[in-house]
């Protein structure tokens, strides 16, 4: 074959891809950096370029800074909870235990129902005075009514259990996958050394589990930014910016403000995070995590 | 053959009524028509009963689709209108008004074709709820499932602390007096929301019950920093945290009606949308009051108007337009008030056999009416969405103890002004 067909094929193999890449990732990235940097046209008022005007307006939005720091925080405990949570999960219903297959189904169901009817169900658990936590803690500890969802110290708080609850299970079932996968022999030979159990899960099962936990991460921290469904549920971010996060604060720039320039700006300000803290995952997994 | 002679009579009568543009109005089939829903009950049945007799009377089809709350259903309204396959009409907040015309999505109804007589029509809505229609000289939607804030309070309760059932409270004193004797361990005296989409709403009353309007008519400017703001900001915050007969923090405007319902709290601050659903579901005496003043009961308007979209073909918004007078007939506004109990929109309404009857049976119904002469306009300026937002987070902050009502008040001021800042001028 000659070389210029050979390569009008490999175009032709790479278009539907690449339409599709370009159609629904690239393409959008660009167009909303242009959008940024000009105003929400308006009425009687065309779109101008206002150039980096967007983001420093940003910068003076005391709801950005907050979004921001609840989205750290939200990011911050999701992620590591619902590893931790997920592996211990895992473990359990990895052992030999009667009922063990209903039990992997019980933690397995929370990831099977949509956001939206979760979201339902814990605006329920969270009612203050008849709301199920509120009947658990007043029968237990004797407490009051506590507005869970609706003063600002414990709202944050409720949505990231209300995510853990909600991950946890998803990423179990690639750790027991792994688990299932790990050779028995190697723990034969860590119990013939007399390894503790301690011993035997932090230099057996950890590192074998490696690709896994990064798998994991990655998506947990994908989800740190993008799992909102339930705040705009049950919160919709108040009460006064408590849980607010960068998603939902983008959603309110574009959708109910119709701000799309400032909904632009802070768009590209979330895709460099995710990019940063993606490229930073891999850099460390390069280094670490061994794959057989 | 006598078929035959009945259409044609129903023709002629159609065309007796129309104006000669409406007649090529029938060559629309099909309307798509977005409604929210802001109160218990059966609503979507309700709708498709008069889609489908609004139907068999022109033949045209509306498709009536439920789109959420008031918020949601501006959101996709607004979206589908820009992604170029919005409704034809839709019932939206009657105080989004100025951010719809800044979007210059809307029809004047003045420029469909075969208005008629608009004038004539309009006047007969009561003025209040024309209140948030007009500006710049033309009409911009007409009211539909419109209601004032009132409040329901449980009879058993009040006769159980001592209260007269038939005396609520009328003054801010009244009520906290009422609120302190029927507050007890676990149970609340007084509850009304400060959640999103509706703390701006029942601040609107109180600063009303102060003898505060909160903006102007040409909603470029707001008034938060007024001393009678301050007051009304200080009231609500003394509920919470000096009296302590209604909680502290956010409270959501869903649970209102079945905290209401389930006996955990004494009164509500709602709307007589929700009247209907209380008669059916309560099991106890409950009544119906105006909303206590400073002085004397004063209250807001709420609710949703039709708004005819600039996307439908002069052909549609005409047939759009037809929509809106079949559903402001006497008959059909006694029939929605009746079922819903939101307030039948024009007084000719309330003169018909059958909500004359529905009134005397029920005259809690007429409560809400009675309100009409003492409530003031929804809060309803340009950029509505982020005044509504720092008012919002502001009440909220507030009402959990982080900011005193002077400051919150400030707060919301400053970020109002800068809102409307291009808006001035």
């Amino acid at each position: 074959m000659k070389p210029a067909r050979t390569t009008l094929h490999a175009w032709l193999m790479l278009t539907p891809a690449m339409l599709l890449l370009v159609g629904f990732t690239h393409y959008p990235a660009i167009a909303t950096l242009w959008h940024s940097l000009f105003t929400t046209p308006r009425a009687t008022r065309p779109a101008r370029f206002i150039g980096a005007e967007n983001y420093l307006a940003l910068a003076d939005d005391p709801v950005f800074w907050q979004a921001l720091w609840n989205n750290l925080v939200y990011a911050g405990a999701t992620i590591p909870l619902s590893i931790g949570l997920a592996l211990a999960m895992a473990m359990w219903v990895n052992g030999r235990l009667a009922g063990r297959t209903a039990l992997r189904i019980a933690y397995f169901t929370p990831t099977v129902l949509p956001m939206i009817a979760v979201a339902n169900l814990w605006l329920f658990f969270y009612t203050p005075d008849y709301g199920l936590l509120d009947q658990l803690t007043a029968t237990l500890f004797g407490w009051g009514p506590t507005n869970w969802i609706g003063q600002q110290e414990t709202a944050l708080g409720a949505m990231i259990a209300v995510a853990v609850w909600k991950e946890a299970g998803f990423f179990m079932i690639f750790y027991l996958a792994a688990l299932q996968a790990v050779p028995p022999n190697l723990y034969e030979a860590a119990a013939i050394e007399g390894a503790s159990r301690l011993r035997v899960f932090l230099r057996v099962t950890l590192p074998l589990l490696g690709p896994t936990t990064l798998f994991i991460a990655v998506n947990a921290v994908i989800n740190g930014f993008r799992l909102v469904d339930h705040i705009i549920v049950m919160t919709r971010g108040g009460p006064d910016n408590a849980t607010a996060l960068l998603l939902t604060h983008i959603y309110e720039l574009g959708f109910r403000f119709w701000d799309t320039a400032a909904a632009s700006a802070l768009t590209m300000i979330l895709l460099a995070m995710l990019a940063l803290a993606a490229a930073a995952q891999f850099a460390f997994a390069a280094r670490r995590v061994h794959y057989r | 053959m006598t078929q035959m002679t009945r259409r044609a009579a129903l023709v002629a009568g159609a065309g007796l009524l129309a104006t000669p543009a409406l007649v090529r109005a029938q060559t629309v089939r099909e309307l798509t028509f977005y409604y929210p829903i802001a109160i218990g009950g059966p609503v979507p049945r309700i709708i498709d009963g008069y889609c489908e007799a609004f139907q068999r009377e022109t033949g045209i089809k509306v498709n009536p689709v439920y789109a959420g709350n008031y918020g949601e259903t501006l959101t996709k309204a607004v979206t589908a209108i820009r992604g170029g396959a919005g409704p034809h009409f839709s019932v939206l907040l009657a105080a989004e008004l100025h951010s719809l015309r800044d979007m210059d999505i809307l029809t004047p109804f003045e420029e469909i074709e075969g208005a008629g007589d608009l004038d004539a029509w309009t006047r007969g809505f009561f003025p209040a709820f024309m209140a948030n229609s007009k500006a710049g000289g033309k009409t911009w939607s007409v009211p539909f499932q419109r209601s004032t804030a009132v409040y329901f309070y449980n009879k058993d309760w009040f006769r159980a602390a001592g209260l007269d059932p038939e005396a609520p409270p009328r003054t801010w004193a009244q009520l906290v007096e009422a609120g302190r004797r029927l507050t007890q361990d676990g149970k609340w005296g007084v509850k009304m929301s400060s959640s999103a989409g509706n703390g701006q709403w029942t601040f609107g009353a109180m600063a009303n019950q102060a003898g505060h309007k909160l903006m102007n008519d040409a909603g470029t400017e707001t008034y938060f920093t007024d001393p009678r703001a301050v007051e009304a900001a200080q009231f609500w915050r003394s509920l919470a945290f000096e009296h302590r007969i209604t909680p502290q923090g956010s409270i959501e405007w869903g649970v209102l009606a079945p905290d209401f319902l389930n006996q955990t709290t004494a009164m509500i601050w709602s709307t007589t949308g929700n009247l209907t659903n209380m008669r059916t579901n309560a099991r106890f005496n409950f009544g119906v009051a105006g909303l206590p003043g400073k002085d004397a009961p004063r209250t807001v308007v709420g609710g949703g108007n039709l708004y005819i979209f600039k996307n439908a073909s002069p052909a549609e918004r005409a047939a759009a337009l037809r929509f809106a007078r079949f559903v402001a007939a006497p008959e059909m506004a006694a029939d929605w008030c009746m079922k819903t109990g939101y307030l039948a929109t024009r007084p000719e309404a309330w003169e018909t056999e059958s909500l004359r009857r529905y009134t005397s049976e029920f005259p809690a119904a007429l409560v809400a009416k009675d309100q009409i002469p003492v409530a003031t306009g929804e809060l309803s300026t340009f950029e509505n969405q982020r005044v509504y937002k720092a008012l919002n987070d502001n009440l909220q902050a507030m009402l959990s103890g982080g900011k005193s009502a002077q400051q919150a008040m400030a707060d919301t001021q400053a970020e109002a002004t800068r809102v409307l800042r291009p808006f001035r001028g």
